[in-house]
């Protein structure tokens, strides 16, 4: 019984400026379901991808052991003729081939180089039924709802012969009935000898399924636990239960009068009709105070903020803003510039930076008005600008004529605050301001995260690093499954207090 | 935890000390004017210096002036990150509306011009609208008015050619300045026209006293600027192009209109991209357009104002284009698109957008011009001259990868 199919031992990998993975180890056993739990970048699925070979030999240290033989994965196919098999948050599918086609992806049944159609299609009809789904092999994916794509995936990995599979966050995108169904099919194949390795969030539903569960926190094991007798607070605690080790700048609160007030917020998805993203979340934030805003990933806080700033995410947006005690409607990203509300991004390369222009043109670019007279931009005061921010948020680049995308993260973080403080905004949403960046740099963002508060701006933090929103907010809203489920005040929030809000109605999602 | 974090802190600091006084020459930039003066060099040589003739300097300045005109267009919407294939259609359509309003209309010439450069705003709005509001890619948009603007000119046109133009457009795409003041002599040179000369005099004290100015005023903020010497070599090796280009065509037949033109929207186009909001806007959504979106850029606006320029620099390259020939033919135009697109590239576009220059794209289609005109003077046969062209485009933007993957590699 108590066979061990994988044993992964002092996994570390690092990431430039970040260290990822910390010395991990894991041991799974044959024929169990095993729960990987752990924060936003504790390391859970960068170890999975250590694991399935998407990080190669030789990127990381450490062994890995899978049925008593060393493993030296160069890539995922190697893993996968192993028999291990990975299904990633985010599908890969092909939403346009058929069902069938996918399953069979790289694994075309042939026969002297022509594709077997008839073959495919009964093979993989064989397959949907051992997974539940009841539909015809030549439907084309996009047709499917995400509940039977993710179905699709576990039979395509099925058709691979896995034995061990690994499901990153499976039911993050489902509803409760789909959840239902996978997780009594995962039960299904544990029963046919496949073992499996899940991680989520959901610990509901880890508690639920799983026979063992093991806790990364900051890139290390916690701890592995038998799940008999487990409590979703244990879990909590030892995801959470670090010492605080990233030091905070001081800071003497100003907190002023009411700056926005947002109310019954609600946001629907602009890729799955009818998905609803955020419901009813309403929330103030007043001059002079930082305030965060909690939640695992896919709870909806980039989705909760983006749309705020003009609408610029979403679709079936409803909900009232007031500024200043007065309704406002942002229309469009320049419209809510014009009413001083700022987001800065959480994926700075993709939608905060123009990585082929130099510093200062991606400083100006927000306010590109107030260096320009009738249309016409003064080039030396654009300078001027930049190089005083160059100065004050202390960016290490040769000049300001330095191209963006040569920067470290640290410093393309600061020319992304540099650009909105420049539009001189009343409210700033920062969104995940610290993400990839080493801690030193941190320890700087943080100090101008107070400087604005200080100025009197209201700044809404999001993050998924409790101790950062501990150490920095005054007052901190928890987002669960789109909907707004606490506000606690700095001197009542602990870890454990938030993240037992931040999993709380998970069973509610519509 | 720690160890990472540090070692990356303290190669940036190790760089930063040596790095904000030093100059770097941009090798991207300036590669294509040595590329150009190479290529002029090899000419020279090749015909026995016939290609800097007063003449030949004056008809490759003539015979290329849409082809520029369409460049300047078409940078714009490359930096946008688009592309447009229609201008060749469009040059014949806009060419057959002014001929037919002139000729079978008797409209009266500056009329008929505003009408033709309407007409053309409207086919970009077309396309524009197509792009930026209706989300289709602008190759799939342009390639359909590709098609469809040159359906319209056989429309208009029948099958037959249309002229002749009256003697005012005629003079704008083919005529000279009239030697105002009289010539002068120049020595061993011969007669020259001194109108020509003094306008030439104009533009180098010009180029000299902007450029001194921006200097002067970046190094009062304090930026680096590149060392005097070179600065001074820039400027004289520019005034020196500048005047002998002039004192040739002084030689020939003075100014020619189209030059006059050309160099007009050269400044106007470089200055807008250089220091206009609406310039730099281009710039932002080509190089990225969710970034420049999320900073409250009106990226539709952007991208449609691009190709309705496009339009009507395309509709002024139909007017000089059917003025020269002194008709509009159905079939005129065809295949300019390419010699537009090959001359923004060969001048330093990027195939991905947020990169590029007029004065590039300008240079890129001098190269071309002078490449054609120079193989024509030896008697190269024309699949030749296709070779080459197609051979140098190739080069060029291979250069443009290359340097691009060396800098990501030294990262």
């Amino acid at each position: 019984m108590s066979d061990v199919i994988l044993r992964m031992r002092g996994i570390s990998k690092t990431f430039p400026g970040v260290r990822a993975l910390d010395d991990v180890n894991l041991e799974v056993l044959r024929g169990e379901i095993h729960a990987i739990c752990g924060e936003n970048g504790a390391g859970k699925s960068t170890l999975m991808k250590v694991l399935s070979g998407v990080y190669p030999h030789g990127d990381y240290t450490g062994e890995i052991e899978f049925e008593g033989q060393e493993c030296r994965f160069g890539g995922i196919r190697d893993s996968e003729h192993r028999g291990i098999v990975i299904i990633h948050q985010e599908l890969a599918l092909a939403s346009n081939l058929s069902i069938a086609e996918n399953i069979f992806l790289g694994n075309e049944q042939s026969k002297r180089g022509l594709i077997d159609w008839n073959r495919t299609n009964a093979d993989a009809a064989e397959l949907m039924g051992r997974v539940g789904l009841d539909e015809n092999p030549v439907t084309q994916v996009l047709d499917l709802g995400v509940g039977k794509q993710q179905l699709v995936e576990i039979a395509k990995a099925l058709s691979k012969r896995a034995r061990l599979l690994i499901l990153d966050e499976p039911t993050a995108a489902l509803n409760d009935e789909d959840s239902a169904h996978l997780l009594n099919l995962l039960r299904g194949l544990r029963d046919e000898g496949i073992t499996c390795v899940i991680i989520s969030h959901k610990l509901n539903e880890v508690l639920e399924i799983a026979d063992r569960v093991t806790i990364l926190r900051d890139g290390k094991t916690i701890t592995t636990l038998d799940a008999d007798g487990l409590t979703e607070d244990k879990i909590i605690s030892g995801m959470v239960g670090r010492d605080l080790d990233h030091r905070f700048p001081p800071r003497e609160p100003v907190i002023g009068e009411e700056v926005l007030r947002v109310e019954n917020w609600t946001v629907h998805s602009p890729t799955q009709h009818g998905r609803l993203l955020v419901a009813n979340a309403s929330f103030r934030l007043k001059r002079g105070e930082i305030v965060g805003l909690a939640g695992l990933m896919g709870a909806g806080r980039t989705e909760l903020a983006m749309s705020i700033f003009g609408r610029a995410y979403g679709t079936g947006i409803s909900g009232r803003i007031f500024k200043d005690g007065r309704e406002i409607k942002l229309r469009s990203v320049g419209e809510a510039i014009k009413h001083g509300i700022a987001y800065a991004t959480e994926d700075r390369k993709r939608y905060g930076l123009n990585l082929i222009e130099d510093i200062k043109r991606n400083v100006s670019s927000a306010a590109l008005r107030k260096l320009a007279r009738r249309g016409w931009v003064d080039d030396n005061e654009e300078y001027q600008v930049a190089e005083s921010y160059r100065q004050s948020m202390n960016i290490k680049a040769p000049s300001v004529a330095s191209i963006t995308g040569k920067l470290s993260g640290g410093n393309q973080q600061k020319v992304v605050l540099s650009k909105w403080i420049f539009a001189d905004p009343d409210v700033l949403i920062l969104d995940e301001p610290t993400r990839g960046i080493d801690v030193g740099a941190k320890y700087e963002i943080y100090t101008i995260i107070n400087k604005l508060a200080e100025d009197g701006k209201a700044v809404l933090l999001i993050s998924s690093e409790l101790p950062e929103l501990l150490g920095l907010c005054d007052r901190i809203y928890t987002l669960s499954a789109g909907r707004i489920t606490g506000e606690v005040p700095r001197a009542e929030a602990t870890q454990e207090g938030l993240m037992t809000l931040m999993t709380a109605g998970q069973e509610a999602r519509p | 935890m720690s160890v990472a974090p540090t070692r990356v802190q303290a190669d940036v600091l190790k760089k930063a000390p040596g790095g904000p006084r030093r100059f770097q020459l941009n090798l991207r930039q300036s590669g294509i004017y040595i590329a150009f003066a190479a290529i002029v060099l090899l000419f020279t040589i090749l015909t026995g210096g016939d290609m800097l003739a007063p003449q030949n300097i004056s008809n490759v300045i003539v015979q290329n002036s849409y082809i520029l005109i369409l460049a300047i267009g078409m940078i714009l919407v490359i930096i946008a990150g688009h592309i447009d294939l229609s201008v060749g259609s469009i040059v014949a359509a806009t060419g057959a509306v002014a001929a037919v309003l002139m000729v079978n209309h008797d409209v009266p010439w500056p009329l008929a011009l505003l009408i033709t450069l309407i007409v053309g705003g409207l086919i970009g709005a077309w396309q524009g609208y197509w792009v930026a509001y209706f989300g289709i890619p602008a190759f799939i948009v342009t390639l359909a008015g590709m098609l469809l603007f040159r359906a319209v000119t056989y429309n208009i046109l029948g099958n037959r050619g249309i002229g002749p133009f009256p003697e005012e457009v005629r003079t704008l795409a083919n005529g000279f300045t009239e030697g105002y003041l009289g010539n002068i002599g120049l020595g061993a040179l011969g007669g020259a026209d001194l109108f020509t000369l003094l306008i030439g005099v104009f533009a180098v004290g010009g180029i000299v006293v902007s450029q001194w100015r921006s200097r002067a005023g970046r190094l009062r903020f304090g930026q680096v600027v590149e060392p005097f010497p070179l600065f001074v070599a820039k400027i004289v090796t520019a005034s020196v192009v500048v005047m002998f280009v002039i004192v040739q065509l002084a030689r020939f037949r003075n100014l020619p209109w189209v030059l006059v033109l050309l160099a007009a929207l050269v400044l106007g186009y470089s200055l807008l991209t250089n220091r206009a909001v609406f310039g730099r806007q281009i710039y932002a959504v080509g190089g990225n357009l969710q970034a420049a979106t999320l900073s409250g850029v009106k990226t539709k606006a952007v991208v449609f104002w691009i190709f309705v320029n496009m339009g009507v620099l395309a509709a002024l390259a139909g007017i000089i284009f059917a003025g020269r020939l002194n008709q509009a033919n159905p079939t005129g135009g065809d295949q300019l698109e390419l010699d537009a697109i090959a001359a923004a590239f060969i001048g330093g576009a990027a195939v991905q957008g947020g990169v590029g220059k007029v004065v590039g794209a300008i240079t890129g289609g001098l190269i071309m011009g002078v490449i054609n005109n120079g193989m024509s003077l030896i008697g190269a046969p024309s699949e030749q001259v296709m070779l080459v062209k197609g051979a140098v485009l190739l080069a060029a933007v291979a250069f443009d990868v290359w340097t691009k993957r060396r800098a990501g590699a030294s990262r």
